[in-house]
């Protein structure tokens, strides 16, 4: 069956140099240097990236953090609830605005 | 959950399982981890010198893991006898092996396992004896309720699998209610004051992943193991030794059954770490199989892959010489202990 998105395109990420070469190199330098150990431990930075991909919806994201926060030693406890962190936000961002909404009602009310 | 040989599992066969490393992925031939060695000027392995004698004293256990490369569980027979280990002794005598480490199934259940690690203790005072204890078979029966007290006794250094910090990923693993014994059994060990600073007691875990992936960073995960198993349960431990999984025996199984095969085999080649290559244990190790053969290391001994070299075959023909000239046999399950940061009995290499 033919679908949009090949689990099997995944490993060829690296390989997006071969249309733009220049752009993709530093893309990647940049990439690998974001998640190596910093102020944050990379498995922090795993974590985050975890949640992200939760939140774009990026099923090669999902794959790919999915796997490497275990390889970081992460549970399926403590990556459920990075996801619930993305959760949360993306269902407080619509809530907040709620606001306007209670704001608009007051203002056009009676 | 029975052992693939008594289920009568095509995988129990090691000509089987060689078939798969060598077939099962395309692009992939039986000599792909010869030709990286190749690369790198390591072909053939070789050597450097025998320090460490690794005796599997049976395949015996009293759990049945689910990533077992030796095929270990209740219903396995394979066990040293006296005799085998009197020419072990003769070895530790005569030769410069400096570590003797005991490993099965589970050795302690070798009903000669107090004989031999107290004649080893009395040929030589000084040799560190590592035993491979899984730490449940501390409590499953009253015979084996002192072993810390044994262990002490005799200065054993204790290596133990707990592949997690909690019981979920430990039980997947290693069966229900693994975790629960283990903490016990750690506790105990605690008391005895192995793991304890200033005893000199060395008790250190060993992490394997609970699946198809890599294992985490030895450091982090060490200190995160530390925190976890203090803060919750008041145990403390030396060091976690990280530990790739192999793709042999029952992991392979279930690498196959859940068609993980081909990723895993693919990370573990793409991750491929020449400064690994060089520090693999089967360089300073002899593995010695419960009928007295002898093998490169512990995962060749379970595919049936005796040494090389001809003339030292098994313990009772010992050649020092031959055995340090050997070429080393390598075949594609070896990728498992070069990638990444490497991965050895002893944790990593790189």
């Amino acid at each position: 069956m033919k679908t949009y998105y090949n689990p099997e395109d995944l490993k060829n990420f690296g390989k997006i140099g071969e249309f733009q070469k220049p752009l993709a190199d530093k893309f990647f330098e940049y990439y690998g240097e974001v998640f190596a150990e910093g102020a944050l431990t990379a498995r922090e930075k795993s974590l985050i990236a975890l949640a992200v991909a939760h939140t774009i919806q990026c099923p090669y994201c999902i794959d790919a953090y999915t796997t490497d926060t275990m390889e970081k030693g992460c549970d399926e406890e403590q990556m459920m609830e990075a996801v619930h962190v993305a959760a949360a936000i993306r269902g407080g961002a619509s809530l907040v605005h709620a606001t306007q909404m209670m704001n608009k009602v007051k203002e056009i009310s009676m | 959950m029975k052992s693939l040989k008594a289920q009568d599992h095509p995988l129990s066969s090691s000509e089987a399982e060689i078939q798969h490393l060598e077939s099962d992925m395309p692009g992939f031939s039986g000599d792909s981890f010869a030709s990286e060695l190749k690369k790198i000027n390591l072909f053939p392995l070789k050597p450097t010198q025998i320090e460490v004698l690794q005796i599997n004293l049976g395949k015996m256990c009293n759990q049945v893991c689910k990533h077992c490369h030796v095929d270990a569980g209740p219903d396995r027979k394979e066990i040293m006898t006296r005799d085998t280990m009197q020419q072990c002794l003769e070895v530790v005598k005569n030769h410069s092996v400096t570590t003797i480490d005991l490993t099965g199934g589970a050795p302690e259940m070798n009903p000669e396992f107090r004989w031999f690690v107290e004649a080893i203790r009395s040929i030589d005072s000084e040799i560190t004896i590592i035993v491979r204890c899984n730490l449940t078979i501390i409590l499953a029966n009253p015979k084996y309720h002192d072993l810390p007290e044994f262990f002490m006794k005799h200065r054993i250094e204790i290596a133990s699998s707990l592949p997690y910090f909690t019981a979920t990923k430990t039980d997947s693993q290693r069966g229900d209610g693994v975790f629960e014994k283990s903490i016990k059994a750690l506790k105990l060990l605690n008391d005895q004051g192995y793991g304890v600073e200033g005893t000199g007691l060395v008790l250190n875990l060993v992490y394997n992943p609970s699946g198809a992936f890599m294992p985490a960073a030895q450091a982090g995960l060490e200190a995160e193991f530390k925190k976890r198993l203090d803060d919750k349960y008041g145990i403390t431990f030396n060091s976690l030794f990280t530990i790739t999984n192999l793709p042999i025996s029952r992991f392979l199984e279930y690498l196959l059954r859940s068609e993980n095969y081909e990723g895993y085999m693919e990370k573990l080649i793409d991750s491929f770490n020449p400064v690994a290559a060089s520090g693999v244990m089967c360089r300073n190790t002899i593995s010695v199989g419960w009928d007295g053969y002898l093998y490169d290391c512990d995962f060749n001994q379970m595919l049936e892959l005796k040494v090389t070299s001809i003339d030292s075959q098994h313990i009772k023909d010992w050649n020092e010489k031959s055995l340090t000239e050997r070429d080393i046999i390598v075949k594609n399950h070896c990728f498992g202990c070069t990638a990444g940061a490497g991965s050895s009995c002893g944790g990593t290499t790189a």
